[in-house]
């Protein structure tokens, strides 16, 4: 029995930033828009008050603000001879659930990704031929820039009260930033965090190698904030329990803060919790979606919601899963390399190195989740030439602290017993004394990493899984090894007592330990209907009213983190759909 | 059993037969006591540091505490496991909601896979729990001729560094290999969690390493305490609260 409800004009499938970004700018144009949250409302004040959320168990160990694998996962598998089996916990990344979704809990790192990402294929052909970049390598230009994008990213930072120096105003180099990126209209509106021990080290470091380190961008308001929009932001307290936690400061820049409440103080929105959207559904002639059908997680009745236009918001992950199973596009055939749904899954790569130093008192309970010290010469560094190392893309380096909690970070040095006394006396001195350098890199869409629907195991609703194969290719062991050899250079240069060094080695992609939540690619963007299945406002190119907003439209990933460009694309949509969409629906191409 | 020491599953049996004694000797308070103070004052509850097992049998309690107590012994950094209660945390984590399976897809079939596809058993966290006990005791009575906590320090000390390297033969490496992390997994966290979950007791863990616990307003100290060691005790939500 399925009830169907009043039709709305917009219905959205999650309530992260994008879909906290979109409830708002829509419902303040003047569309009625229902929000469907799977998880539950949280309150701030009560949900991520102080102490309760100072608890590491519950919140980084057990993962409490967690998608709940039991009744929603996938299944994996590193390449297609495998047998692809259950996820049956979380380990690798950690898509959010509830009201906030993953942006309740992430650290905050937003960066603008450049052209040379947006135009990555034609920028390697020009620059290196046609040869350069493998066969299976299916990276494309996005048919978006840079300078399309500007205003935008500008806009999301100082919603998201992003704390920062730049490096490049308008063509002119500034001191202290980061030289290597594309050129920024206005200064952040908020100073950088200030540094911590193991990113003044870092950096001094750095500069001796002649790199080119600068405080890392991030949504930790540095100092007490007020938005555009009236949000007010306190000043983050390097409390030390960011990722994975809420912040009881108000200080990070997430939905539920930002967006959100001021969506729910229109009467055109109405947030449904609870509430987990099954299926897209379509009308009968295959131009238009009409709708989402849902269940209440509270009584397990199933709706139908009408909706003149139908977005999907949801974790990347999950909006492929729910174009799969609505059968929207045709799905991906990695043997013949035919089809759209489920292409181009991508992922990060990383690399760290631990240094100890003899009497140093790193305090790696301070920090902001923006603490990092970072360069970019091996990633937006146009000099970087790539042609002797053979390897397309880049990788951030960094030394900082973000969340180190004694349960996840004991650094000792590598060979110390892992119990008994001896392994006491270096716990005692290692937490104290050792920092930490990493290395994320991008990963490059490949013809063999990409999403399909399983065909044994099934959600709690008794749909199918959706199937996830992957793993690094040649292009990202090369990266990687690169970046290990810098990070142990950047290591010894800085005479450590001790130091477990980076290794070059290369091991298939596990889902056991914790990597990056910074999935992407699956329904991506591009030029033509026929290499994507969104165009560059993420609407659909089949049907016009169904719009895709997440980093599954990444057609790769970038060793920045994904949130940037995503808040940047997701205010830029709004604006598509405000301002010509709802006057003359159909393509906005 | 040729012990000739007292063994502790023995000692627990023998209170358990005299428990009510036991108990109200601990408790300090008897009933006329109690009556006559509630007109001054409330009845304080009694304090016991015994370990009232909530999951554990016997045998379990036995296996844990010994591992607990090996790994973490009673030295210059910390006091025994037990009497850190690492013991007493494993024992109401696989109680409660995460020992019986919250947050593990559980539907079927299962596979072996290989390890990069991470957990792949039937069993909840307290299931493997219970079996792994079961398979190292077995290999203990094999090897030694009695089962894990009645052996020799360095016997243990050997079975550990078999159980963390996956050289026990339990039938199956992923038994093997999930036993050993769930095991390694419990005692730091329970060494390290916050002491309201019945581990780090007195904030030992957070002692050892200087941790200062929940308390997390750095906002000065982010820049007076650079490259210096942050004064005072560690906090716990407890005292928080």
């Amino acid at each position: 029995m399925v009830t169907r409800l009043p039709e709305v004009d917009v219905v959205i499938v999650g309530m992260g930033w994008a879909g906290g970004i979109l409830s708002k700018e829509l419902a303040e144009a003047g569309l009625r828009v229902v929000g469907l949250e799977r998880g539950q409302m949280r309150k701030p004040g009560l949900d991520y008050g102080v102490p309760a959320i100072r608890d590491e168990l519950r919140y980084r160990s057990r993962l409490d603000l967690m998608q709940d694998v039991a009744r929603d996962t996938i299944t994996i598998r590193n390449n297609p001879s495998q047998e692809a089996l259950p996820m049956r916990r979380l380990g690798s990344f950690l898509p959010g659930e509830g009201v906030g979704g993953t942006a309740i809990h992430w650290s905050g790192h937003t960066w603008r990704w450049t052209d040379m990402e947006f135009k990555i294929r034609s920028y390697y052909e020009d620059r290196y031929g046609r040869d350069f970049i493998p066969n299976d390598m299916t990276v494309q230009d996005w048919g978006i820039t840079y300078d399309e994008l500007e205003p935008y990213y500008e806009h999301f930072e100082r919603i998201a009260a992003v704390s920062g120096k730049a490096g490049n105003l308008r063509g002119e180099i500034q001191e202290g930033g980061n030289p290597f990126e594309a050129p920024r209209q206005n200064e952040y509106s908020l100073p950088a965090l200030s540094p911590i021990l193991s990113n003044i080290k870092f950096t001094e470091a750095a500069q001796n190698l002649g790199y080119h380190p600068f405080p890392r961008p991030s949504a930790n308001a540095s100092v007490a904030y007020t938005n555009p929009d009236g949000v007010n932001y306190g000043a983050c307290q390097y409390c030390g329990y960011c990722q994975r936690f809420g912040c009881e400061a108000n200080a990070k820049g997430s939905p539920h803060v930002a967006v959100i409440p001021l969506a729910m103080q229109s009467p055109n929105f109405e947030l449904r919790t609870q509430a987990w959207a099954s299926k897209v559904l379509k009308d009968s002639d295959g131009t238009r979606v009409t709708g989402v059908a849902y269940t209440d997680l509270m009584t397990g009745e199933e709706y139908e919601q009408p909706a003149g236009i139908v977005i999907l918001a949801a974790y990347a992950i999950n909006n492929v899963h729910l174009m799969l199973l609505s059968e929207i596009g045709e799905p991906y055939d990695p043997v013949t390399q035919t089809g759209i749904i489920g292409k181009n899954y991508s992922y990060q790569c990383n690399r760290a190195t631990v240094l100890f130093f003899e009497g140093s008192k790193f305090n790696p309970f301070i920090n902001a989740g923006g603490s990092y010290a970072t360069f970019d010469d091996f990633n937006t560094n146009l000099d970087f030439d790539r042609e002797p190392h053979d390897f397309v893309g880049g990788y951030t380096m960094a030394g900082g602290f973000n969340t180190y909690l004694p349960i996840g970070w004991r650094p000792v040095p590598n060979g110390t017993p892992r119990w008994g006394t001896a392994w006491k006396a270096a716990t005692a001195s290692g937490f104290q004394s050792a920092m930490r350098i990493n290395a994320t890199g991008s990963v490059m869409s490949n013809r063999y990493n990409y999403y399909d629907l399983d065909s044994t195991y099934q959600n709690a609703l008794g749909q199918p899984l959706m199937r996830m194969t992957f793993d690094y290719q040649e292009n990202e062991h090369k990266l990687l090894a690169h970046s290990a050899r810098i990070m142990n250079e950047m290591a010894a240069s800085m005479n450590p007592t001790i130091v477990n060094p980076a290794t070059e080695g290369t091991t298939p992609w596990s889902v056991v330990p914790y990597q990056s939540t910074h999935n992407t690619g699956g329904a991506i963007m591009g030029t033509s209907p026929d290499t994507s299945a969104v165009n560059k406002y993420l609407q659909n190119w089949d049907y016009h009213n169904l719009f895709v907003v997440g980093a599954n439209v990444y057609p790769h990933n970038a060793a920045y983190n994904p949130t940037g460009p995503l808040g940047a694309l997701t205010y830029w949509t709004a604006d598509a759909i405000k301002n010509r969409y709802i006057n003359n629906p159909g393509s906005l191409l | 059993m040729s012990d000739s020491k007292v063994d502790r599953r023995d000692f627990i049996k023998t209170t358990v037969v005299g428990g009510a004694a036991a108990a109200s000797a601990a408790g300090a308070v008897t009933l006329h006591e109690a009556q006559a103070q509630t007109e001054n004052e409330p009845v304080q509850p009694a304090t016991t540091s015994a370990a009232g097992y909530s999951f554990l049998n016997l045998e379990e309690a036995a296996f844990v505490e010994a591992l607990v107590d090996h790994m973490i012994p009673a030295d210059q950094f910390t006091p025994r496991g037990t009497d850190v209660g690492v013991n007493i945390f494993i024992d109401r984590a696989l109680a409660g909601a995460w020992g019986k399976g919250d947050r593990l897809y559980r539907s079927g079939p299962w596979r072996e896979g290989v390890p990069a596809q991470g957990y792949q058993l039937p069993l909840t966290p307290s299931e493997l729990y219970r079996e792994g006990i079961q398979l190292t005791n077995a290999h203990c009575n094999m090897t030694y001729g009695r089962s894990f906590d009645r052996l020799e320090a360095a016997q243990r000390e050997e079975v550990l560094i078999a159980l963390s390297s996956q050289k026990v033969d339990f039938g199956s490496e992923s038994i093997a290999r999930e036993f050993w992390n769930i095991l390694y997994q419990t005692v730091m966290e329970g060494m390290f969690s916050d002491p309201i979950y019945g581990g780090n007791r007195n904030k030992v863990g957070w002692r050892m390493i200087g941790f200062p616990g929940v308390i997390g307003f750095n906002r000065e100290h982010v820049k007076n305490y650079l490259d210096r060691e942050l004064p005072g005790e560690p906090i716990s939500i407890e005292d928080m609260s």
